[in-house]
């Protein structure tokens, strides 16, 4: 049995693609076979992310419209063979996705995929609606900031109205919280709210809180998904959160300020 | 906190702040949910209705679909203020 996951969160530049790409490499690490299909008609980003962008030759509308196979169109991830991804087209066209279409290409791929990750665009327009119709699961981006937390409470609604599990007497979908560009440091002095706040406003579970870190910068710089950066605690942060996804029980970490030298109380930073 | 910031007076908790106002939009915005797509409408529109004759705040309007049994009730309540101050003639 395969699974659609969404990665959602109606605000832009919380962190979708970044989580889209690192969330599927780490699943594929451990073994399974996942797709990351980019729903961003228009705004491709997916590919830059992982790194492909100079191999996509045939996207995700293509497939739609039958100008290629499936198999033409899915880009084999160099490092983890385990992954593929489907690039979104760079056409303006917005009605270039359709429901049928979507459900076609996502059957296709349930046959050959254990996990299919749908990286979603922002807003809550045609491609956001289409990324998480087909969704078994939601994972929800939230930075700790009031927008993104009220766009986020929008992006639930639709879930548990505009789904096709909600439509069909299937379970709901499963939603996750993925709280990232977390600050401990900033919670601690007053100045950003706390996983716990986000957590009793939004009333989710909690699948992993990614630190705000230099390294997912860097990673996207270079096309290496941050999880394999293992070093770095974005890239635990990360790792923890694929664990839990999957099952695994994992207790949280990079929640808790780290503590300052002297100097850094009396200069800052 | 930094050298230069450690004498300027302690700003006040942003985060809480966020946490409230938060609190309070999301439970609107939940309260709305599910209801049909004309409820914020005719709301507006009973204000308008209603503010020709009295003076009433934006919020002294409370409009509210329930479901009872097999009936759907819509249920409404209006805080009119007091006689004197509130009428416009």
């Amino acid at each position: 049995m395969s699974e659609v996951i969404v990665v959602t969160s109606g605000k832009g530049g919380v962190g979708k693609t970044t989580s889209s790409a690192s969330i599927a490499m780490g699943i594929a690490r451990r073994g399974h076979k996942v797709v990351v299909v980019d729903f961003d008609v228009g705004l491709r980003n997916l590919d830059l992310i992982m790194g492909c962008e100079r191999r996509v030759v045939y996207d995700f509308v293509n497939v739609i419209t039958k100008e290629c196979t499936l198999r033409q169109a899915l880009i084999k991830d160099k490092r983890q063979e385990n992954l593929s991804i489907l690039a979104a087209s760079q056409t303006r066209d917005k009605d270039a996705l359709t429901p049928e279409g979507v459900e076609r290409v996502l059957g296709e791929l349930r046959e050959e995929f254990e996990y299919i990750i749908c990286d979603s665009p922002a807003g809550i327009e045609k491609g956001a609606f289409l990324a998480m119709y087909y969704a078994d699961r939601a994972i929800v981006v939230v930075n700790p900031e009031v927008s993104s937390v009220r766009d986020s409470d929008r992006i639930l609604g639709l879930l548990s109205s505009k789904t096709r599990r909600s439509e069909t007497d299937q379970a709901k979908v499963d939603e996750h919280l993925l709280l990232t560009r977390y600050s401990p440091r900033r919670v601690v002095d007053g100045d950003m709210m706390s996983l716990q706040d986000v957590e009793e406003i939004l009333g989710i579970p909690v699948l992993g809180v990614i630190p705000e870190s230099e390294e997912v910068l860097q990673s996207s710089n270079s096309g290496i998904p941050v999880i394999l950066d293992l070093d770095s605690p974005a890239g635990q942060a990360y790792d923890d959160a694929v664990a839990r996804l999957l099952g695994e029980q994992r207790p949280l970490r990079f929640v808790e300020p780290g503590k300052k030298g002297l100097l850094q109380r009396l200069f800052g930073g | 906190m930094s050298w230069f910031t450690l004498f300027r007076s302690k700003p006040r908790n942003t985060a809480d702040l966020a946490r409230q106002r938060l609190q309070i939009i999301v439970a609107q915005a939940r309260a709305e949910r599910g209801g049909p797509d004309y409820l914020p409408m005719l709301k507006r529109e009973l204000l308008e209705v209603i503010r020709k004759y009295v003076h009433v705040a934006p919020d002294a309007v409370e409009v509210n679909l329930s479901n009872e049994g097999e009936h759907e009730v819509l249920e409404m309540n209006i805080v009119l203020p007091d006689r004197e101050a509130g009428d416009i003639d």
